[in-house]
């Protein structure tokens, strides 16, 4: 199975291929220029230096969150161009799912954390097993870290934290987690597209790919108008 | 020109995801446009994060249409161009990151447009014989601009608003009075029941330049009326109230425009942008226009709004003089006329 993966849904952008089981090129770029100035020129220097067959790829792979609302639009908008042009389905794959691959087979709770401003974080924990995806014993959440390190006391293991909410929250976490923790290197402290694109391939293989135009980023949090107006109408009520 | 080019143009600048193929820049092969604009009414006005959430929805499924719409399959087509400012960012960037990856997965080029631009060449579609130069006023929710249309592609800016766009003060006066969002539309049809002599409002003077406006000491006249008059235990006339503001908003933009055409010696004139379509500005243009012996251009209403048949026939003139851009292709939002990458 040949897969194209992106993730720009934090401060890296980044893009992998996967063929036959192997990732046989990934970039990842963590500048501070915006993802649409480098996300497709770094996809367009994947595909070169490869030799790429991009009409002979099976589906192409994305992070669609949660994270940066506008990291996501431009990581969607790009695979819902290239799936309608190319006319390739698309494999959606949760963000932190994907972060939790950086703790792959750790013995113990696998907890992707990304900044979501204001105390809060988009958080999920997931347990290694015999696949290579995680059970998801926290499914994805928009919540205050407090609230999320309450839920991660209850499991009593060992807790291995990764994203780009570490750096953020590693002190509170460290001054408030009742739990023994592991912190990440540099190495594997951000998002990956291989992580997608391995992924990608195992929701591939299951059938779960849609159609480009179906495809949508999970946001985990409404927009701020939305969420005033609904404060207001509920205060009238 | 031996050979037609065929453009596919993508536009999500404000509230409206739109897509269209054109022929040799005047020709509509297709045109869509989904609206979104029930969504934002809810909140009187758009929002940038909701409207960047529907273009992501809605993009694939408009794009699509304008494709099969069209009789022509992408890779027979020439380009990809999209608008790329000015506008709303997060909007933008749906429509860029989007357009710049379909031209990529197509192998086809990519052409960043100017969404005024893309306005003024709304008139080259709805009038095949139009040619620079001409002198266009473009008039919408977010932009007031007199411009000078030199060439294809070549555009000097006479004049700008210097606070409240036409379409932005039509909002908020439509907002004062009672009619809701969007204010143009319902300004125009009520106006027509009212005076527009009956109020008098101040037509405003601008210091830089002649050819610039000011719409916001002439919405803070409105309000103030409504003010005293409702202090006083006067009626208001919310007919008459909106038919005198539209009289003195249409007042500037004729005489400004006027004095545009005939002091810069041209022959023609066009209008252009959402507020073009309003009936009573496109009747004392008419009038005004006649009376100098001046030609008058207008596109259809439907071309007047944002829509990406014109963002197509921008670009065709882009394409025929060389401009290509790059992956890297950014959205920015205060883009400037005239200063393109």
């Amino acid at each position: 199975m040949k897969i194209l993966a992106l993730d720009s849904s934090g401060l890296v952008a980044s893009v992998a291929y996967l063929e036959d089981g192997k990732i046989k090129g990934n970039i990842n770029v963590n500048y501070q220029k915006t993802h649409s100035q480098t996300l497709l020129p770094m996809l367009d220097e994947l595909v070169k230096t490869l030799d790429i067959n991009l009409s002979e790829v099976d589906c192409i792979a994305v992070a669609n969150g949660p994270g940066s609302f506008t990291g996501l639009r431009i990581g969607v908008a790009t695979v819902k161009g290239l799936g309608l042009s190319l006319r390739k389905d698309i494999v959606p794959v949760s963000t932190l799912e994907a972060l939790s691959l950086n703790w792959y087979g750790a013995n113990g709770i696998v907890c992707p954390i990304m900044d979501a401003r204001r105390s809060q974080v988009y958080a999920a924990a997931y347990r290694f097993g015999k696949e290579v995806k995680g059970e998801e014993v926290i499914e994805p959440v928009n919540c205050e870290i407090s609230k999320l390190l309450e839920k991660l006391e209850g499991f009593g293991e060992k807790i291995y934290f990764t994203g780009d909410g570490v750096p953020v929250y590693r002190e509170y976490i460290e001054n408030n987690l009742k739990a023994e923790t592991v912190f990440p290197m540099p190495v594997n402290a951000y998002q990956n597209a291989g992580n997608v694109a391995v992924l990608g391939q195992y929701y591939a293989e299951k059938g779960l790919t849609k159609k480009a135009e179906e495809v949508s980023p999970v946001y985990l949090r409404k927009p701020q108008a939305e969420r005033e107006r609904e404060a207001l109408q509920n205060a009238s009520n | 020109m031996d050979k037609d080019i065929v453009i596919l143009a993508i536009e999500s600048s404000c509230d409206e995801t739109a897509a269209a193929v054109i022929k040799n820049g005047r020709e509509i092969l297709s045109n869509v446009i989904y609206s979104q604009i029930d969504l934002h009414t809810l909140y009187g006005g758009v929002v940038p994060e909701i409207a960047s959430r529907k273009h992501i929805d809605k993009i694939n499924q408009v794009v699509d249409k304008a494709i099969s719409d069209s009789g022509m399959e992408l890779k027979n087509m020439d380009a990809v161009a999209v608008t790329y400012g000015p506008g709303l960012v997060g909007p933008l960037l749906v429509g860029v990151s989007f357009a710049k990856a379909m031209a990529y997965g197509a192998g086809l080029p990519v052409i960043g447009v100017h969404h005024i631009e893309g306005h003024i060449c709304a008139n080259y579609i709805a009038n095949k014989d139009l040619e620079p130069p001409f002198i266009c006023l473009v008039v919408s929710g977010g932009h007031t601009h007199l411009v000078k249309v030199t060439d294809y592609g070549k555009y000097e800016i006479l004049g700008r608003t210097e606070d409240d766009a036409a379409g932005e003060a039509f909002d908020k006066v439509a907002r004062a009075i009672g009619l809701g969002y969007p204010g143009g539309p319902k300004i125009d049809r009520i106006s027509k029941e009212g005076d527009p002599f009956s109020i008098k409002f101040p037509r405003a003077k601008v210091g830089n330049s002649e050819y610039d406006f000011s719409f916001s000491g002439l919405k803070s006249a409105v309000l103030n009326y409504l003010n005293t008059a409702s202090m006083n235990n006067e009626e208001i006339v919310t007919e008459n109230v909106a038919a005198s503001f539209q009289q003195a908003v249409i007042d500037v933009l004729v005489s400004h425009s006027m004095d545009a055409v005939e002091k810069n010696g041209f022959k023609k004139f066009a209008i252009a942008g959402g507020v073009a379509s309003n009936s009573g500005l496109r009747e004392a243009f008419e009038k005004a226009c006649g009376e100098r012996n001046i030609d008058f251009f207008l596109p259809p209403p439907i071309l007047c709004t944002d829509n990406a048949a014109m963002i197509g026939a921008a670009a065709y003139y882009e394409y025929i003089s060389g401009t290509r851009h790059g992956l890297d292709l950014n959205a920015i939002a205060n883009l400037k006329l005239g200063e393109r990458q």
